[in-house]
């Protein structure tokens, strides 16, 4: 009988930490709130840096995982320290026990509506990233109508000391430049503007993005960060921000904005960390053993982590740390 | 009209919806590496001439997209070709000082 | 624009407003400016709603002025305060309410400051007892007296005699508002709906039949600002920062302006005035302003007192077409008529905007 690992979460970390643990020989069972597999990046359309899309990513990956036990619609009612182990009682009633619990629940989108000043929910032309990528895979919604300038923001609800966030989303910069590509793709004629206060393009190829925007594409970066943003009377908006390399206050007429969301610590994250005591970072997300050189263990025996729960990450960040999860669990398991 | 001793401060604001890029675009037209530039400063930091005439490449550039006059800035260029020497996007600086000129002599 | 957004927002920025037994402070310059107001506040609040709104002769400045003018150390204005605390403490109050939205910034600064370190609290109680020789409890509570009226909004929407509706029409007259940057800005849980959509004037033009244009420099300083008023040479950023909002509103029409501050339906009203008279242009209809009122020159409209009696003919932009389209009544004689019948004199009228 092959030895149960609970996985807590359903989006790619839990996925690919899944299909390790099945190479490796145990059976994981995935317990995810939601009725499907793939978190956020189900719901993205293109991944950066190679324009991968993004659902053909998910549907190989959950492919990859037939063997493993999934119960969707399903949210962990309580996780109990057993002498050698865990009891996890799910919301169906059922109740697993295991050696080792991983927790990869991920991150929840700041909700834009904290920065009332841009207007989220209340000016019509203003969306999120989130928003924009779901327009890109139904092409529905009745904000994008041809617009002749398009404003993306960077840092929404990100380095943010007021909104309670201090950290880089890390992954903003580059998806507004991608999506940023993606809109002069779409409408050739239209002025786009990215106003940022650092580019943060560490990864593989995204500085070379942020050249094409530049010189292909003719995307204006503007370095300063909106202040404000109003409704105009034809039902666009104006934004204001300063032009930080002139020192001169700026402003500009808006057919659509974005709005860069970040990412905070999942709500149900430190939930699942009560149940067990394990420490919330200083940061709001999950405390790892160690930051540099053991992320994916916790202070807490048999408890392991993997993706977005512990800090702001990547695609192919996440990936790793759930192979990396696996083998330890593997390792903590043969003892 | 009546004078109160006062007159309508005036505002500094850039509005973009204003703004006369045509310049700036005659000038990507001929040299397309203009629009390469991340406004680093290097150009600047590195002129010969900037330190005592306000010469600032960079600000050429960024005065280019905002639709200001830069020809009294361009001006003070000594065409050493200093600035060529460290942009990182290796743009062409002496070439594009020289463009520009041209443009604004036509 | 999307309702409910903004509903959403209000929600979250309620502040609890007492029923009852207020202290009531005036502001320095709102008598001189728009006199009837704070006399309708008393008038409405103790007649109409049937409040007990308690006022005392000693009370003095706030030092609010002084201190955006930065002419007086910070001690020296919270000493102030307190002494103002101590008269309403004498008096057995202990909700505070001001006129003045400034005052209203400067005693939720001043209560902050003392909250986050008691130690100047415990000075200035010093300085209070060594100076005058007083005593002072905090007040329980302090409100700006638009959040009075904005709390019995719908009691004098239930006894108004007129709406804020065209009454050839019947369409809804269109009311921009404007809310003074110390109600808010500063401590934005302070003021009814937050700092970003306020609340606290649409409440009272929806409940008294009006409708709210929001319009993109609504969040826009008046252009006061103090030292930029108050020095001469500085007078063109306020003039400049009112004009912005001016052609920023223009587009929209507003029949109207509402204010909650004392230096802001100054401002908007007069510098019209001066916008007439140096570019020749003028906002409103026919030739005429844009009519500013403060919040409690409309609740006395909408309950039916007399436009002269509440001091309308102080304003330098004519109010009568707005009176004409509620179909207000008013004696055009009258207007310059003093208590008793008293003649006031005629004001010299402006070459570039139609007045009475």
């Amino acid at each position: 009988m092959k030895e149960t690992v609970v996985i807590i979460g359903g989006g790619i970390a839990a996925i690919e930490a899944a299909r390790q643990l099945l190479s490796l020989g145990y059976s994981p069972l995935i317990v995810e709130r939601s009725n499907s597999l793939g978190g956020h990046v189900a719901q993205w359309h293109r991944l950066f840096p190679d324009m991968t899309p993004a659902q053909d990513l998910v549907r190989q990956m959950i492919s990859s995982i037939s063997q493993a036990e999934i119960c969707l619609g399903t949210e962990v009612a309580s996780l109990n320290r057993l002498k050698d182990g865990y009891s996890v009682v799910l919301s169906n009633g059922r109740n697993v026990v295991c050696r080792a619990v991983l927790i990869a629940t991920g991150f929840d989108l700041f909700d834009a509506r904290k920065k009332e000043e841009y207007g989220y929910g209340i000016y019509n032309q203003v969306m999120t990233n989130r928003d924009l990528e779901q327009w890109f895979n139904t092409g529905n919604d009745p904000r994008v109508r041809n617009p002749k300038s398009i404003g993306f923001v960077h840092c929404v609800g990100s380095r943010d000391l007021k909104a309670g966030n201090s950290q880089c989303s890390k992954v903003c910069c580059v998806t507004a430049i991608k999506q940023a590509i993606e809109m002069k793709e779409r409408f050739p004629a239209a002025q786009i503007y990215c106003f940022y206060m650092d580019l943060r393009l560490f990864g593989k190829k995204y500085e070379d993005f942020y050249i094409n925007a530049q010189k292909d594409f003719d995307i204006h970066f503007i370095r300063g960060r909106v202040s404000q943003v109003d409704e105009t009377i034809d039902g666009g908006v104006v934004v204001k921000a300063e032009d930080t390399l002139s020192g001169k206050p700026l402003k500009v007429s808006l057919d659509l904005l974005v709005l860069m969301s970040g990412m905070v610590c999942n709500a149900g994250s430190a939930s699942i960390a009560g149940m067990i005591r394990a420490d919330v970072d200083t940061d709001g997300f999950l405390r790892s053993k160690d930051n540099v050189y053991n992320i994916v263990e916790s202070n807490r025996p048999g408890i392991f982590f993997a993706g977005a729960c512990t800090g702001t990450k990547t695609v192919p960040e996440t990936i790793s740390e759930a192979r990396s999860a696996a083998l330890s669990i593997h390792n903590y398991l043969k003892g | 009209m009546i004078d109160f001793g006062f007159k309508k401060a005036k505002s500094s604001t850039v509005n973009l919806d204003e703004v006369d890029m045509r310049l700036y675009y005659a000038v990507a037209e001929i040299e397309p590496d203009i629009k390469r530039c991340m406004e680093c400063g290097s150009c600047t930091a590195a002129c010969t001439s900037g330190p005592f005439n306000g010469m600032s490449l960079r600000q050429v550039i960024h005065g280019l997209q905002r639709g200001t006059d830069v020809r009294p800035m361009i001006s003070g260029c000594m065409l050493c070709g200093k600035c060529s020497m460290v942009c990182p996007r290796g743009i062409n600086t002496r070439h594009l000082l020289l463009t520009i000129s041209r443009i604004y002599s036509k | 624009m999307i309702y409910q957004g903004k509903q959403k927002i209000w929600a979250d920025y309620q502040k609890e407003i007492p029923d009852d037994h207020w202290y009531y402070v005036r502001s320095c310059i709102r008598q001189n400016f728009f006199p009837g107001s704070e006399k309708m506040f008393t008038k409405i609040t103790r007649d109409d709603l049937g409040l007990d709104m308690h006022e005392n002769a000693h009370h003095t400045t706030c030092g609010g002025i002084a201190y955006h003018c930065d002419t007086i150390p910070q001690e020296t204005v919270m000493t102030i305060v307190a002494r103002q605390f101590a008269l309403m403490t004498e008096a057995g109050y202990e909700n505070y309410c001001c006129s003045c939205i400034t005052s209203f910034g400067n005693y939720i600064e001043t209560l902050e400051s003392w909250h986050e370190f008691p130690e100047l609290e415990a000075r200035i109680r010093e300085h209070l007892w060594k100076s005058c020789k007083r005593e002072f409890n905090k007040p329980k509570y302090i409100a700006h007296t638009s959040d009075v009226i904005y709390k019995h909004r719908n009691e004098i929407a239930e006894k108004a005699k007129f709406r804020l509706v065209d009454k050839n029409t019947g369409e809804p007259l269109r009311g921009v508002e404007h809310i003074g940057c110390h109600y808010n800005k500063m401590f934005p849980s302070k003021g009814v709906g937050g700092a970003e959509y306020p609340y606290v004037l649409c409440g009272m033009i929806e409940s008294w039949g009006g409708q709210v244009i929001d319009y993109p420099e609504r969040r826009h300083c008046c252009g006061y600002g103090f030292r930029q008023y108050h020095i001469k040479a500085n007078r063109g950023y306020s003039f400049a920062n009112t004009h912005k909002k001016f052609e920023s509103m223009e587009p929209y029409h507003p029949d109207f302006i509402l204010t909650n501050c004392p230096g802001c339906p100054y401002f908007l009203d007069r510098w019209q005035y001066v916008t007439a008279e140096t570019e020749g242009k003028t906002y409103g209809r026919n030739g005429c302003g844009i009519p500013v009122f403060t919040y409690e020159e409309l609740a006395s409209l909408v309950l039916g007192y007399d436009p002269w009696d509440i001091g309308l003919q102080m304003h330098q932009v004519a109010v009568e077409p707005f009176l004409d389209r509620i179909g207000i009544e008013y004696d055009p004689g009258a207007k310059y008529l003093g208590v008793n019948k008293k003649d006031l004199g005629r004001p010299s009228l402006p070459e570039h905007m139609v007045c009475f």
